[in-house]
């Protein structure tokens, strides 16, 4: 297990090392940084260059680069809000995104759960119909289709739930998009539940479990539901990275003040620092998922456990 | 006195198919005497497997008994409990027959045992399920087990997962598992398809050991005939959802009676064959989704007769303890002799059986 | 398992006696004589053969969703074709004085539907306009509406279709040309390359796509050739992985080896014992990356990074038109419709497929 734990961690440390490095290499190549106003004299550039350790050679800028992203120091916006730090600007911005998202990833889990059970355990039955459907939709359909429809119907037109984000009942305005963020993965999780709970049912080690005489939950959760869940656990980072995408577009529709909003503004104001910033963050976030999903399965699975032990 | 504990009337199972209704097995009568060892025989789709998960209560969803028997006679607490398994619902079932009465070892030790507990409490869930046993009389009974089943390392091994243990080893296993609740029958199905040869014998010696410990009756259930062979006391051979003949390993072997069986044994390789090929029944079994009227077998039988596409022919009377279901053992029908091929081979397994008697190891 | 027992009395013992059985058969004269007289040749009916591809059409067919989505695919993809030509706008033609049209359409009209009004919520409560009318323009005619800059949004709607089928043929071949070379290589020779090339995919498959998507445009300008790029960036991981799992799965088996010992090259191997008997996943692999490239690029046109002005993809429609969706809704729903079916159709038709091409498949 600490082998395998091991091995997970380095490869997500080179893979972050990388991420890093061709950011780094981006935030050279690009226009907008300090350097690029012309009224600077090329004696100015050099003063400045100085201070800010830029005629060190490149590897020694890279590892002050990495220590400062280690320390939280993005360095400052240029466009989006002149010469605010990056962090100031995240502060408050971070608690939403990672509120909604968490909502959706729990709901769409829960929700996709629960239907891909019953159409399991009802197979060919309309709760099964039902399930392939949603997931037929929820698979096909981006976000924003269901974010403009919920926002124009529920919102708009019926005034249920406030329209556009309020901070001031958090949660009645994140409900909406929360839905339409989390049709993704309520579809994918329904459909995997279904199918790997179908394959463990049709499975010998059921059938042997029932000629033993275990009925009921025991029988449910102890020998079905456990080896079920595992290949969900797989899927969940990858849905993760569809919800970050859905989040941007999200975030506009519903003006939701979170990172994914920030993104588009600084991808569409060329705000490179900001832009390569949130490319950080969201290369963090999906590397740490990463990780935590293979070490959690590893945990439920005893094959990966204890793989390499032998005896 | 032999004492039967459990019968099997009349038994027709249909499954629902998107493809329509699949008439997987067609009028099944079979008895099991306490002790005793019954093989089915028959290939793959022949009803055999379906037979075994009814007595189970663990037929596919999409799966009806469409009418049948199956009785059951065991003890309780010394007084003599006879019941109709088809007539309790899939509790009852669970609670007195599963595991208890009867126990099943599947085809495959790879996909058998739940991968994600441990070998030694899935041997002990039985006993904590049905008596309650405490824990540590259940694990101790559950190490003994493991020892009896010839498991080396028991105490090491109680703790392994599946996947750490080979495919021979997981048999065992499965059958301490089936053990565990001391059943009075123990149903196996292709018990040994899965393993390779060296461990198929010993695992077979290792039942039959038990077997004679225990009083155990068991069920063999293989397309193997030399499988039946080594371990059968009768031989019930299936084709197309019907046992179509049924004797002791002597009669059906040395003496058989249906065309089908006799394509069986043709069949088998062996060393002492002269011809270069070896013999096939031509095409394959008939698509049960069809009705079937008359011999099931006659599309792919030599000697088939006209009355054989029209008629079913009943169990024919051979003796007392052999019975085939063809036309060719009515009064009325030509003689015909066993092929010449088949006639030579039988002729080697008896001599082999005469000197294998000798030799002393039955 | 279900039970239908009749518990009728005496069910068991209606079992009846081979002498009762036999008194209840009239036999005929000729039935005891042999069915084959001379020599016995048996024909295996059951097992009929079948081509792999003409059982996979006929279960292709059957499936009603797949052959509804592939006859809308086809439509839309005419559509998309013949649909701009189809009345007197061109995409970019902006008549400022017909600014913000709503949808009308002749004969339609008639029937209150699609007639050109639209309701506009003021302060003071909604009322119902109709700009055909207030401006005089009887004879002037907006299928789909048109946006504020006075474009048709019906010839725009198809011009976009045009971009979105273009993203859907430039996937297939990305994943033809990188994912299946790169997974089948990496499959077939195994060993230390096959080390090597999946922990390159490991790392990319660690990046998210949203991140190597927008990096990517960061270099490049907005339009068709950095969506193109940005699809090779990430399209081919998926087919990769599945291509090099069937080669493995395929490479162990008799006929390769017969082949190999043979003296057949590698080459040869890949692509003629290979390759063929591979093809049902990878197309359904292929049918799969197809709505996810098109959502790639609807997605990068919505935060700015599709296709310029004045083109117009269905991505960039939806985005324009969201903005006042509450006042002009026609403006979103049309393009939204056809992605939405377009979207749909391909998921459903890569279900369908992949049903039919390997049965075993179902339910993944």
């Amino acid at each position: 297990m600490k082998k395998y734990i091991g091995k997970r961690l380095a490869i997500s440390l080179v893979t972050l090392l990388i991420v890093i490095f061709v950011l780094f290499l981006l935030l050279q190549l690009m226009p907008g940084s300090p350097f690029n106003d012309e009224r600077l004299s090329q004696e100015q550039i050099a003063v400045m260059s100085e201070k800010y350790g830029l005629d060190q050679p490149v590897t020694v800028q890279f590892f002050r680069y990495v220590k400062n992203l280690c320390k939280g120091d993005f360095g400052v916006s240029y466009v989006i809000s002149k010469d605010t730090s990056i962090s100031v600007l995240l502060e408050n911005r971070v608690p939403i995104s990672f509120g909604i998202g968490g909502e959706a990833v729990a709901f769409g889990a829960v929700i996709g759960l629960i239907l891909g059970i019953l159409a399991a355990l009802k197979h060919n039955s309309w709760w099964d119909t039902l399930c392939t459907f949603i997931s037929v939709i929820g698979v096909s359909l981006p976000s924003y289709v269901f974010a403009l429809a919920l926002a124009y119907f529920v919102g708009f037109k019926a005034q249920w739930l406030p329209l556009l984000y309020d901070g001031k009942q958090f949660f009645a305005s994140s409900v909406m998009p929360m839905i339409a963020l989390s049709m993704f993965t309520v579809a994918t999780v329904a459909r995997f539940t279904r199918t790997s709970l179908l394959e463990v049912l049709d499975s010998e080690y059921m059938l042997l479990a029932e000629s033993k005489g275990i009925t009921g939950p025991t029988l449910m959760l102890r020998h079905a539901m456990r080896n079920a869940l595992i290949p969900i656990v797989t899927v969940l980072a990858p849905l993760v990275v569809d919800l970050m995408i859905g989040s941007l577009v999200i975030e506009k529709i519903f003006s939701i003040p979170g990172i994914g909003s920030l993104m588009v503004t600084a991808i569409q104001s060329n705000d490179y620092n900001v832009t390569i910033t949130l490319a950080f963050i969201y290369s963090v976030m999906y590397i740490a998922l990463m990780l935590i999903v293979d070490i959690v399965y590893g945990i439920i699975d005893p094959r990966i456990r204890l793989a390499g032990k032998t005896d | 006195m032999r004492e039967k504990i459990l019968s099997i009337q009349n038994l027709n199972i249909s499954f629902e198919t998107t493809a329509g209704v699949v008439n997987a097995v067609r009028g099944v009568n079979l008895s099991v005497y306490r002790g005793e060892t019954v093989a089915l025989v028959g290939e793959s789709g022949s009803g055999k497997s379906v037979s075994a998960k009814a007595i189970m209560g663990i037929l596919a969803k999409n799966g009806t008994i469409d009418s049948g028997d199956i009785t059951l006679s065991y003890y309780r607490q010394e007084e003599k409990v006879t019941r109709d398994i088809l007539s309790m619902d899939k509790k009852e079932i669970r609670r007195h027959v599963n595991g208890k009465r009867i126990a099943m070892v599947f085809q495959d030790p790879m996909t058998s045992l739940n991968p994600l507990i441990p070998v030694g409490k899935q041997v002990m869930e039985g006993m904590l399920w049905h008596y309650h046993t405490p824990k540590e009389e259940a694990y101790q009974k559950a190490l003994d087990l493991l020892k009896l089943v010839g498991i080396t390392d028991a105490e090491k091994r109680m703790k392994n997962y599946p996947h750490q243990l080979s495919g021979g080893m997981r048999q065992r296993v499965v059958i301490a598992i089936a053990l565990s609740c001391d059943p009075d029958l123990l149903i196996c199905d292709e018990p040994t398809t899965a393993l390779d040869v060296t461990i198929q014998s010993k695992i077979l010696e290792l039942i039959q050991e038990i077997q004679k410990r225990k009083k155990l009756s068991v069920i063999y259930i293989t397309h193997d005939l030399g499988v039946v062979a080594k371990v059968a006391d009768y031989v019930n051979v299936m084709y197309a959802g019907k046992i179509v003949e049924s004797g002791t390993v002597n009669e059906v072997f040395y003496e058989p009676k249906h065309p089908y069986t006799w394509g069986l044994l043709s069949a088998m390789p062996d060393l002492g064959t002269e011809d270069e090929r070896l013999y096939t029944i031509p095409g394959s079994p008939p698509n049960l989704l069809h009705k079937i009227t008359g011999d099931a077998f006659a599309p792919r039988n030599k000697y088939a007769l006209k009355i054989d596409s029209r008629v079913e022919p009943p169990m024919f009377r051979v003796s007392d303890t052999h019975y085939a279901a063809t036309w060719l053992l009515h009064p009325k029908a030509p003689k015909v002799e066993l092929p010449e091929e088949l006639k030579a081979r039988i002729d080697r397994m008896m001599k082999e059986g005469e000197h294998y008697d000798k030799t002393g190891k039955q | 398992m279900k039970k239908k027992k009749e518990q009728s009395a005496g069910n068991a013992a209606r079992v009846l006696s081979v002498e009762e059985y036999l008194s209840q058969i009239d036999f005929r004269e000729d039935d005891f004589e042999f069915q084959h007289k001379d020599g016995f040749e048996h024909i295996d009916t059951n097992f009929a053969s079948q081509g792999y591809w003409k059982e996979a059409l006929v279960r292709f067919r059957k499936s009603k969703g797949a052959m509804f989505s592939l006859i809308c695919i086809l439509l839309l993809t005419l559509m998309a074709f013949v649909g701009p030509g189809m009345n007197e706008y061109t995409y970019d033609q902006q008549i400022t004085v017909n600014q913000n049209m709503a949808p009308r359409v002749p004969g339609l009209e008639k029937l209150g539907i699609l007639d050109g009004s639209e309701t506009m919520r003021t302060s003071t409560g909604s009322k119902e306009i109709n700009y055909y009318e207030s401006n005089q323009l009887e004879d002037t005619w907006y299928w789909f509406g048109s946006d504020s800059f006075g474009r048709d949004l019906w010839t725009r709607t198809w011009m976009g279709t045009r971009i979105s089928l273009y993203v859907a043929i430039l996937a297939v071949i990305i994943d033809l040309a990188f994912g299946l070379t790169y997974g089948m290589v990496s499959g077939y020779f195994g060993g230390r390359t096959d080390m090597v090339m999946q922990r390159i995919v490991e790392v990319l498959n660690s990046i998210p796509y949203l991140v190597t998507v927008t990096l990517l445009l960061l270099v490049m300008k907005p339009g068709l050739l950095s969506i193109t790029f940005a699809l090779m960036f990430s399209g081919w991981l998926g087919m990769s992985r599945i291509a090099r799992a069937e080669v493995l799965k395929l490479k162990e088996q008799e006929y390769v080896l017969a082949s190999r010992t043979l003296g057949a090259k590698s080459l040869w191997i890949i692509f003629k014992e290979i390759l063929p008997n591979i093809f049902g996943p990878l197309i359904t692999q292929t049918m799969f990356s197809i709505p996810h490239a098109i959502f790639t690029e609807a997605f990068l046109a919505f935060i700015g990074l599709g296709v310029p002005e004045p083109l117009a993809s269905l991505g960039s429609l939806i985005s324009s038109g969201y903005q006042n969706f509450t006042s002009h809704p026609y403006m979103i729903v049309f393009p939204l419709l056809v992605m939405g079916l377009l979207m749909l159709c391909f998921n459903m038709l890569a279900d369908g497929l992949r049903d039919a091409l390997d049965p075993k498949m179902k339910d993944m």
